[in-house]
């Protein structure tokens, strides 16, 4: 009691160069709690947005589907059992059919994957409902996302044409008129893609009561009975890629958190340092009044420690409420952050678990302990006699 | 009166003698295909392709055995030299030498991919199938083509999967040689026009010399394809028509 006594003692008589250490610390923390808060932020709005807009409770993917292999997506059809049709017509799903065209904005070839969705569908955030609208051609009705608008230079009411193979092989060639381009925060729904009415895609393909991909809503129960030719794809699964990125780009985004906790605890280190070499008399006095060199150690570590201890403190104190702030308010990101690949929206809003205070904290003051110790094993090998004279041994 | 029934007589002949000259539609495809469809050939092409970039030249060597077996190498310019694609049945492989050094699997919708930026698909350029075996053929009308005397071919597939669900061919009615032709898709839209604009006779059939084919979906303004030399009794090792000749 007496060691924490002296420790608070000698570091609130330090005056500016303690609150110096605890400002750097406090800031450090702060800002790192901020950095971490952002990326869990970003990863959870981005799960938000892929399960309102794409993926809902779970998807079942025909089983040759496989997103990232074309050579799969001729192959990747099946017709919807009628289980399935049952849990559609509860609104409980919703099918989607896949297949690669060639779209020909302003007369240049361009590859796109038309999509077939039930305009009557609630499943996911897509505003399929937009193609059920009355037009002035003849023409197939189709939705787009900005992205797509912008890499084909379409506009709404535009008619482009579209080529693409039925089932049996054939060619077959039309024209889709833009109805809506939507703004979406899920390349995954956008990029290279056309939303044409489902029953339209099917009679196109000569695939009736066919699909692809079915979604699930978001409240289902259970995964409904889907027969061999289906296989479930959880939020899991379908996350999984995107979870694995967020960290990596966590991992390489550890060399800011390593600077500025390096920067932090070097302050503490230097403080340590000139304490041990200004205060030599003070430790030869200690320990002539009967304090063990290792009591010694213990009441500069203790030092150091408070340091944390503060520096925790006052970083809740003005960071709790500018976080809270950050948090409520979002962070405006510019815009060439949103080609990155992520379904990030404009505004961050950054995301505190109590996970991630605790480990920052944790982690700042095992730090702040490490090198409060380092440079006190010194006193560990000092003479009282060569202190009381000033003198380091 | 005689004179008159001699000149009736000889008008009736007439008439009938040229009904029975009337060739079917069938009749047409097969001599398409007794000029267009090779057993086997070794020939030397260039293909002109008219872009947005500008005008690009490629010159290859191909080999053809049947409908089945293509091979193509590419000589010119130097950035494609060395390139090579293989089609065996519905298979087709791409190789790219060296330094990328892979040979490329092509299948399903990349066959529809244009081939280099040309306005020809790996199908369009692989293709060799007789027309009678896959089209159903009516003579709908005639027309003049560049001087030559044309009739009109509409062409039905006879099964469902066919690539081009219609054709229309203008066919030149002494050499038999399709002059243009449109090919549709399922809708009825034309996709694929090729015009021949030069012909020359090798082994006594008339084959084309140079054809314009244009992507009628897009706005370019379409690629030529010139064949320089053809030799129909060159001798084809089989080891031509294998994955290992792509590495050669």
């Amino acid at each position: 009691m007496l060691t924490l006594k002296l420790a608070f003692r000698n570091i609130t008589h330090a005056g500016l160069r303690t609150w110096l250490n605890v400002g750097v610390l406090s800031f450090a923390f702060v800002l790192i709690v901020l950095i971490e808060g952002l990326y869990d932020g970003v990863l959870q709005q981005v799960k938000d947005d892929m399960i309102d807009s794409e993926i809902g409770g779970g998807q079942l993917w025909q089983k040759e589907y496989d997103p990232y292999d074309p050579f799969t997506l001729e192959q990747s059809h099946a017709q919807v059992s009628a289980e399935l049709t049952q849990e559609i017509m509860k609104r409980n799903a919703t099918a989607v059919l896949i297949a690669s065209a060639a779209i020909f904005p302003r007369g240049h070839i361009q590859s796109a994957l038309l999509k077939g969705v039930d305009p009557d569908q609630k499943i996911v955030r897509l505003p399929a409902f937009v193609l059920r609208q009355h037009r002035q051609t003849h023409a197939i009705p189709g939705l787009i996302g900005a992205r797509m608008a912008k890499s084909t230079g379409l506009q709404i009411g535009d008619v482009v044409g579209v080529r693409w193979r039925n089932a049996h092989g054939t060619f077959d060639a039309g024209d889709i008129e833009i109805v809506q381009v939507m703004t979406t925060n899920v390349p995954s729904i956008d990029k290279d893609q056309l939303w044409i009415p489902l029953d339209t895609l099917r009679a196109m393909l000569r695939m009736p009561g066919e699909a692809t991909v079915i979604t699930l809503a978001k409240d289902i129960a259970r995964v409904p009975a889907h027969g061999p030719q289906w296989i479930v794809r959880d939020h899991a699964y379908l996350l999984k890629e995107l979870i694995e990125n967020i960290n990596k780009k966590k991992i390489s985004s550890s060399f800011m958190f390593i600077l500025l906790m390096g920067m932090a605890l070097l302050a503490v280190f230097d403080t340590q340092v000139l304490s041990i070499f200004r205060r030599r008399k003070e430790m030869g006095t200690l320990m002539a009044l009967g304090m063990t060199r290792w009591d010694v150690v213990g009441l500069f570590t203790l030092e150091g420690c408070l340091l944390g201890i503060l520096a925790f403190l006052a970083g809740s104190l003005y960071g709790i409420p500018a976080l809270a702030y950050i948090a409520a308010r979002g962070i405006t990101l510019p815009q060439m952050t949103s080609q990155i690949g992520w379904a990030i929206g404009s505004t961050v809003y950054p995301h505190y678990g109590l996970r991630l205070y605790a480990v920052t904290s944790l982690t700042l003051f095992i730090s702040v302990i490490v090198v409060s110790f380092l440079p006190t094993r010194r006193i560990s090998k000092l003479k009282p006699t060569d202190a009381l004279r000033g003198k380091l041994s | 009166m005689k004179k008159y029934f001699a000149f009736l007589g000889s008008l009736l002949f007439i008439v009938a003698g040229a009904g029975a000259q009337a060739p079917s539609g069938a009749d047409v495809l097969r001599h398409i295909d007794k000029n267009l469809v090779l057993d086997k050939a070794v020939m030397s092409t260039t293909m002109i392709i008219h872009g947005r970039a500008g005008t690009r030249t490629i010159r290859s060597k191909n080999w053809i055995e049947g409908k089945d077996k293509a091979f193509v190498e590419y000589t010119e310019p130097a950035r494609e030299k060395g390139k090579k694609m293989l089609k065996l049945g519905d298979q087709l492989w791409n190789y790219i030498p060296e330094p990328t050094d892979r040979i490329i699997t092509i299948s399903g919708h990349l066959l529809r991919q244009s081939v280099m930026g040309s306005d020809l698909s790996y199908e369009d350029i692989t293709e060799n199938k007789k027309l009678i075996d896959l089209y159903d053929a009516n003579v709908t009308g005639s027309e003049t083509i560049g001087g030559r005397n044309c009739c009109i071919l509409e062409l039905r597939s006879k099964e469902e999967d066919i690539t081009y669900d219609s054709r229309t061919l203008w066919v030149d009615t002494e050499r038999w040689l399709p002059l243009k032709e449109e090919r549709c898709a399922k809708s009825g839209k034309p996709i694929k026009r090729s015009e021949i604009l030069e012909v020359f006779r090798v082994e006594g059939r008339w084959y084309p010399k140079r054809v314009l084919y244009r992507d009628l979906m897009q706005n370019g303004e379409g690629t030529e394809y010139i064949i320089d030399a053809v030799d129909l009794h060159a001798a084809i090792p089989e080891s031509q028509f294998t994955k290992a000749a792509l590495k050669k």
